[in-house]
């Protein structure tokens, strides 16, 4: 039972099965789910939402906005 | 050909305990312990091919890392394949190894979920309405970074040198449809005051290449730890990047570098394409949200980040006209779409884009509630919407509210929380931790440690990330009935022994 997991045994080779992008032009092969509508509308969708949404910042954002940017102190990381 | 991109995200989230008192690395303990005390049982990671101090340069820097080696405090191995673990003064979430930029969509996404259902768990155990937050961002606004770094499966054989240099043209411009957007800055330049920039991170890149990841960060680093076999392979260890709450963004941002690594690789980076002065150059980019400031290239050339993104999507448009290979696994096609998508609009109409792109959604809700309230540049109330944006909170997250695009689904999410990707090793190490948590003694990425009852250890190499597969290891597993029948069907070739190490 070798070559699983491991090359140096000199296993099965991982069958590579992606499919190749059709020959012609990616702006005309739209594979994304209908992305040009979704696009359209969301952009009109988001501007006309706007409104509503700065309405619902004001209920959601912290309450005493100046003590929680103050307390936000990380350490550094990585 | 280049080599499929095997890749991954890990991402460390900003904490805060909120009506109690706890230093970040035991809120951060506490967080992981909540979640992954739910599990059966907690695995150990197993350190022994850990090599953070290696350079891809060819050298290693024991100096500089002596006092940072990993906390070994909170440590899980998650059953989808990922690592979940207290890094510094952060929790911090690797994906398991992805092997599409979609999915590594997916699994940034179930990490999210992840975090959120840890934040339940701490609320339910903590008293008097205390909770622990997370927030996804990559610093504090007070001139503190933590990161959000990809890695990429690269060929050994690829000169780093000529790597480094082409690949710092798309880190330093990608941040106009990748970057998450941040209110103020945290460095100085040019002693100007910048109200908004497109990047959380540039403000904190400091040299062109380097092994350092906390002090002077470099846009290309060289950390050498392949976590594969290291005659064939390199993982490239990206550090550069926003963590995105766009799941569009996150497609973006490891599928043009993806893609533009695989050129690369190949040869076909068109070589005049290179820009003079980077450090410097990065920072420029992030500060102009007008997305006007000109770039210079090694052959005098002035051009803005956007041009520049356009004329690599260019190359990449006739490089895959040129190859039958798709090295993002299949993602080729609609990365080119969506890349082509955001750099249109943002080439007539950055707003038109702000379903996409972070800084664009984020700055809209500053810009508009600033607007709103008559508030002043500089005011609490705008760098709080900035830091909420990020907030892991349904309650309380912004990001959630402002009508981003979604790419993959709930049920999908929901399932890649426990379930691994079937195309990379990450299947075999999720489904041996699925079945036989009580015989694994420690795992990582390229190993898995058994206690099969038989002394010593028995030690199970992964040292290729593409096998490992559900392709490749089903029917072993099916075949075995117990972690010991599974080590005996291995055989003496695929195994090896080891005694326990601490921590174990």
């Amino acid at each position: 039972m070798t070559g699983l997991l491991h090359s140096r045994y000199g296993g099965v080779v991982a069958e590579r099965t992606h499919k190749t992008r059709p020959s012609s032009s990616p702006r005309e092969g739209q594979q994304v789910e209908s992305e040009d509508a979704v696009a359209s509308d969301t952009g009109d969708r988001i501007k006309a939402e706007l409104d509503d949404l700065l309405d619902e910042i004001d209920d959601v954002l912290e309450t005493n906005a100046e003590d929680f940017v103050k307390s936000y102190v990380q350490k550094g990381g990585e | 050909m280049a080599l499929q991109k095997v890749c991954g995200i890990e991402t460390e989230y900003g904490i805060m305990s909120r009506g109690f008192d706890a230093s970040p690395v035991t809120a951060s303990s506490v967080l992981i312990n909540a979640y992954a005390g739910t599990m059966p049982q907690k695995i150990g990671w197993d350190f022994l091919d850990e090599n953070p101090a290696n350079d891809a340069r060819g050298f290693r820097l024991e100096q500089a890392f002596a006092p940072e080696i990993e906390s070994h405090l909170v440590n899980a191995v998650l059953t989808n394949g990922a690592r979940y673990y207290v890094d510094h003064a952060h929790p911090e979430i690797s994906t398991p190894e992805c092997a599409s930029a979609r999915q590594v969509v997916l699994y940034d996404r179930a990490a999210e979920e992840i975090v959120k259902l840890s934040m339940k768990s701490c609320s339910e155990l903590l008293p008097n309405g205390a909770e622990i937050v997370a927030y996804k961002n990559n610093s504090d606004g007070k001139g503190n970074s933590y990161g959000c770094h990809e890695n990429y499966l690269v060929a050994r054989d690829t000169p780093f040198g000529r790597l480094a240099s082409q690949i710092t043209t798309h880190f330093v411009t990608r941040q106009v449809f990748c970057g998450a957007g941040k209110v103020g800055q945290e460095t100085e330049l040019d002693g100007k005051t910048v109200e908004y920039q497109l990047s959380q991170r540039a403000d904190f890149f400091e040299e062109e290449v380097g092994l350092e990841t906390t002090l002077k960060r470099p846009i290309v680093n060289t950390r050498d730890e392949p976590h594969c076999d290291p005659t064939k392979y390199r993982r490239l260890h990206v550090i550069v990047g926003d963590a995105n709450m766009s799941e569009v963004a996150t497609f973006l941002k490891v599928g043009t570098t993806g893609l533009v690594l695989s050129m690369i690789e190949d040869g076909a980076f068109p070589k005049d394409l290179v820009i003079k002065d980077p450090v410097s150059q990065m920072k420029r980019i992030s500060r102009d949200d007008t997305l006007r400031h000109a770039v210079e290239t090694v052959n005098g050339r002035r051009v803005s980040a956007l041009v520049v993104q356009r004329l690599l999507f260019e190359a990449c448009e006739k490089y895959l006209a040129n190859s039958d290979d798709d090295p993002i696994g299949g993602d080729a096609n609609d990365v080119m779409v969506l890349w082509d998508e955001v750099l249109c609009g943002l080439e007539s109409d950055p707003d038109s884009v702000a379903h996409i792109v972070d800084w664009v959604a984020k700055r809209r809700l500053v810009q508009g509630y600033q607007e709103r309230h008559g508030l002043q540049s500089g005011h609490p109330r705008l760098k709080a919407i900035d830091l909420q944006y990020h907030d892991m909170r349904e309650s309380h997250c912004l990001a959630s509210r402002a009508g981003l695009r979604t790419m993959v689904s709930n049920a999908d999410v929901v399932d890649a929380i426990s379930e691994p990707p079937k195309e990379t090793r990450a299947w075999f190490r999720g489904k041996c931790l699925q079945r036989w948590p009580e015989q694994i003694v420690a795992a990582n990425w390229d190993s898995i440690v058994f206690d099969v009852g038989i002394d010593p250890l028995r030690r199970v190499p992964m040292m290729e990330p593409l096998r490992g597969s559900e392709a490749l290891t089903k029917a072993l597993l099916d075949s075995s009935k117990t972690a010991g029948e599974l080590i005996e069907a291995l055989g003496a070739t695929d195994i090896e022994t080891v005694y326990p190490e601490p921590g174990w």
